[in-house]
């Protein structure tokens, strides 16, 4: 192998295997780090009209228009009012951003594949985006799917109203 | 995609469009002139050359095939010529062409077999050849020239398997010599060292012959090698000097005798058939053969010049450059319009800021020129579709085009070519009626199809108008009616209106699907893309008179002017191009129907009203009318009123499309697009057809 290609084996291992841990409500969740491209704290938000409750309309990030998400009543908890701890995290993937707004941000955990169970087969609706459970020394962590995260269509809204 | 490929797929495609306007135009004329066969011939070659450098060998040797002919017509100039199937079989080769390239385009393989087309072209010429060689005596020019020339490319394609190198030397001096090569005694082989000697020749030397003639098969030729010498006569670009340094690299070459003489005919050894016909005719073809040449480069130079004043650019860098500008838009406003700056007594701040505004807005409309684009290329094309359609369907039509200067943003060109050929396509199958039935009703045999673009006001208008039997009402009915659309009292809708329907999806009043029409799939497919680019389509028709179709595109699709409005803590724009009048409505202004539905009266007609932020659940304090301000908007079908708490003023903005997550969660109608304000916050744009479709 070249030693260009050897340099990108190397990063590729970097960032597989780590996640971004946030809480919201005192659960811990995680989303693979390679989707994040930036956090950032609470901005103004422009509402948008006749989106679900959980949009909350979108955001100017150095020119760019981000829709941003509510995170706790994307997961059916309660509104919680933003503070200044509150952030957002800026996902990317298939050339869509995605704003994930929640309670605060943690650490990035090493979870390797094996320490990874798949979920509970509970209603398949609240399962969606749970890819799967990971097993940290200190407890477990609700690996999100950002992919379902992104590509939600109409017929999925309207099934979890 | 690799640049080497992009540049021949938009080369050749360029090539391609200029080839098949000059058939047209020579295919009208009846004839081909000599610029058209030079110019035929020229693109024939390079397409040719660069074919082969791409590996892309079944086009090579198709324009291969193609150029032979044009050469037979430019050296040849024979005067039985059928122009028009000439033309056909043209236009099918390019037509192959132009498939193989797409394939290359979209990333395939360009796997189509040229076999076919090629033996016709080979037939073709064969045939053009026998029509024009049985006439005429020994008298006559073109046929002893046509001994020379097919009889001598012969061999030379014998030896080297390519017939273009005649062409290259035409434009240089051709020098004529006469080789005798003996080779030292025991050398051996001294055919192949011959045959050596003419391979290495074979890239100077324009026609040769030698003799012994036959030196690869013949054993006997050795014999006569070794006794008299291999003896060569050939024309060549090269001078005395150089050809002698040539041939003196021969291996085991004892004795060289160069001569140069005046023309081939001092050659004993040259095909004697011709001697008789040689003398006057040779010095003759060198002649033509000259002032063709210096005709030649006479007309390179002016075409050169032309070429120095355009530049291709890659459209991603003017992309990139929009954006840029777009930016500096953004920026410009939030600095003047800067909240810190508020209520300031700022004159020099205040001077120099209006010095940036003019520049900037000058920047823009400067870059946004750049992006557009003649329609001229997207009119021609639509010539070769009128053509091969009159052909087939044995109609007559004329196709005028007016206004094809008229430019349009480079997005757009590529979303109206095809509805544009549609439409026209229509006209032809269905409007125009084949010439009896035309002269029938008194029209001229000939129908007419007017293919119309002007500007006006901030849109391009299109028109495309024909003079056939224009819609059938009756039936655009009956069809309508089948296909349940109808939703009003027949009797209450206009003429516009039934003629809209044809643009539903799977409207067609054909009674079966021909090769042209009949699915009902164009004309939705035609309204699909023109929205696409914000536009919209109107037709309209008289019975038996004609009918006429209409595109309207916006011209700018970036950065327009918007007016600014607020509603509750929500900020919206809506274009100003759509924005009529704004007033505050006073009670007087308001009806309320039986329906519940809220009208204003305007100048003595009525239009609905719609509140906004009812429509959009905003909350706002501003409930009453006469608290808040009524916009007036006009779209195609009916003038609406917008009502909402303040305007906030004028403002350059630059469209942001809504991003793709929001899109596909939810279809709100009536938004197009987000653009950011001066202090950085975000409106939304309100789009008035988009409204109007939710409350109908």
């Amino acid at each position: 192998m070249t030693v260009a290609e050897d340099i990108m084996e190397i990063d590729e291992d970097t960032q597989k295997d780590k996640y971004l841990t946030f809480f919201i409500k005192g659960e811990i969740y995680g989303i693979d780090i390679r989707l994040v491209t930036e956090i950032i704290g609470i901005q103004p938000i422009t509402e948008v009209p006749e989106v679900p409750a959980y949009v909350k309309g979108i955001i100017n990030l150095r020119g760019r228009i981000i829709p941003v998400m509510d995170m706790r009543l994307r997961f059916k908890k309660d509104f919680l009012a933003y503070t200044d701890r509150t952030c957002v995290i800026v996902i990317e993937a298939h050339d869509m951003s995605l704003g994930l707004i929640v309670d605060g941000v943690s650490e990035v955990l090493t979870i390797p594949e094996p320490e990874i169970v798949p979920p509970p087969e509970f209603k398949a609706t609240q399962n969606k985006y749970i890819r799967g459970i990971g097993k940290t020394g200190t407890g477990v962590t609700l690996l999100l799917d950002c992919d379902k995260l992104l590509n939600e269509k109409d017929e999925n809204v309207l099934m979890n109203l | 995609m690799d640049p080497m490929m992009e540049m021949f797929v938009f080369e050749s495609n360029q090539n391609l469009e200029q080839l098949e306007q000059i058939l047209i135009q020579s295919e009208k004329n009846g004839s081909f002139s000599t610029d058209e066969i030079n110019d035929i011939f020229r693109i024939m070659h390079t397409l040719k050359g660069s074919a082969a450098m791409m590996v892309v060998n079944e086009v090579a040797a198709l324009a291969h095939a193609m150029e032979d002919i044009f050469f037979y017509l430019r050296e040849n100039k024979p005067e039985h010529v059928d122009c028009s199937s000439l033309v056909d079989m043209i236009l099918d080769a390019a037509d192959f062409i132009k498939k193989e390239i797409d394939k290359l385009d979209a990333g395939e393989k360009a796997d189509g077999a040229a076999e076919e087309l090629i033996a016709l072209t080979k037939k073709t010429l064969a045939n053009l050849k026998q029509a024009n060689e049985g006439i005429g005596a020994a008298a006559d020019e073109s046929t002893s020239k046509k001994k020379i020339l097919p009889g001598n490319i012969e061999p030379i394609a014998a030896l080297r398997g390519k017939a273009d190198v005649a062409v290259i030397d035409l434009d240089e001096p051709v020098n004529v010599f006469q080789a005798l090569i003996i080779y030292q005694p025991d050398c051996e082989m001294e055919n192949i060292r011959a045959y050596t000697v003419l391979n290495n020749l074979k890239n100077y030397i324009a026609e040769e012959h030698h003799y012994p003639a036959d030196i690869l098969e013949d054993e006997t030729s050795i014999d006569v090698i070794r006794k008299q010498g291999f003896s060569l006569c050939f024309t060549t670009s090269k001078d005395y000097d150089e050809v002698l340094e040539l041939l003196n690299q021969t291996i085991f070459l004892k004795d060289l005798k160069l001569v140069q003489l005046l023309d081939v005919t001092q050659w004993e050894h040259w095909k004697t058939e011709e001697k008789a016909a040689l003398p006057a005719d040779l010095v003759e073809k060198k002649d033509v053969q000259k002032v063709e040449a210096s005709k030649t480069i006479k007309k390179a130079e002016p075409k050169e010049n032309a070429h120095q004043s355009m530049i291709s650019v890659n459209v991603g860098k003017l992309d990139i450059l929009m954006d840029l500008v777009g930016e500096l838009v953004i920026a410009e406003a939030m600095v003047t319009q800067n909240p810190d700056l508020h209520g300031l007594e700022l004159e020099n701040f205040n001077k120099a800021a209006r010095q940036l505004k003019k520049i900037s807005s000058e920047l823009q409309d400067g870059v946004m020129a750049i992006r557009m684009v003649p329609l001229t290329g997207t009119f021609q094309k639509m010539n070769r579709i009128v053509r091969d359609m009159s052909q087939k369907l044995n109609k007559t039509v004329e196709l005028h085009l007016v206004g094809e200067e008229t430019e349009v943003d480079k997005n757009v060109i590529e979303h109206i070519s095809d509805p544009l050929m549609h439409v026209i396509r229509n006209s032809i199958d269905h409007g125009i009626e084949l010439p009896e039935d035309r002269q029938k009703v008194g029209k001229p045999a000939a129908g007419n199809i007017i293919l119309e673009a002007k500007n006006a006001g901030s849109e391009v208008v299109i028109n495309i108008v024909d003079d056939g039997k224009g819609f059938n009402r009756e039936k655009i009915l009956e069809k309508a009616r089948a296909n349940h659309l109808i939703h009003k009292n027949e009797a209450d809708l206009t003429d516009r209106e039934i003629y809209a329907f044809v643009f539903a999806p799977g409207f067609s009043t054909n009674e079966k699907v021909t090769e042209f029409s009949g699915r009902g799939v164009g004309m939705d497919v035609v309204m699909k893309n023109i929205n696409a680019v914000g536009g919209n389509i109107l037709a309209n028709s008289e019975p038996g008179k004609g009918c006429s179709i209409t595109f309207k595109i916006p011209l700018t699709l970036a950065i327009i002017t918007g007016m600014n409005i607020r509603i509750g803590r929500a900020r919206y724009t809506i274009p100003i191009a759509s924005i009529r009048e704004s007033f505050k409505p006073s009670p007087k202004d308001i009806i309320i129907d039986p329906d519940g539905n809220e009208m204003v009266m305007v100048r003595g007609k009525c239009h609905p009203v719609v509140r906004l932020h009812e429509l959009y659940h905003i909350d706002t304090a501003v409930k009453e009318f006469t608290e808040g301000i009524m916009v007036m908007v006009k779209t195609e079908k009916m003038i609406l009123g917008l009502f909402a708490d303040e305007l906030l003023g004028q403002q350059q903005i630059v469209v942001k499309p809504i991003p793709s997550f929001i899109k596909n969660i939810s279809k709100t109608l009536g938004i197009t697009g987000c653009t950011l304000l001066g202090d950085g916050s975000i409106s939304l744009i309100l789009d008035s057809v988009g409204i109007v479709n939710r409350i109908i």
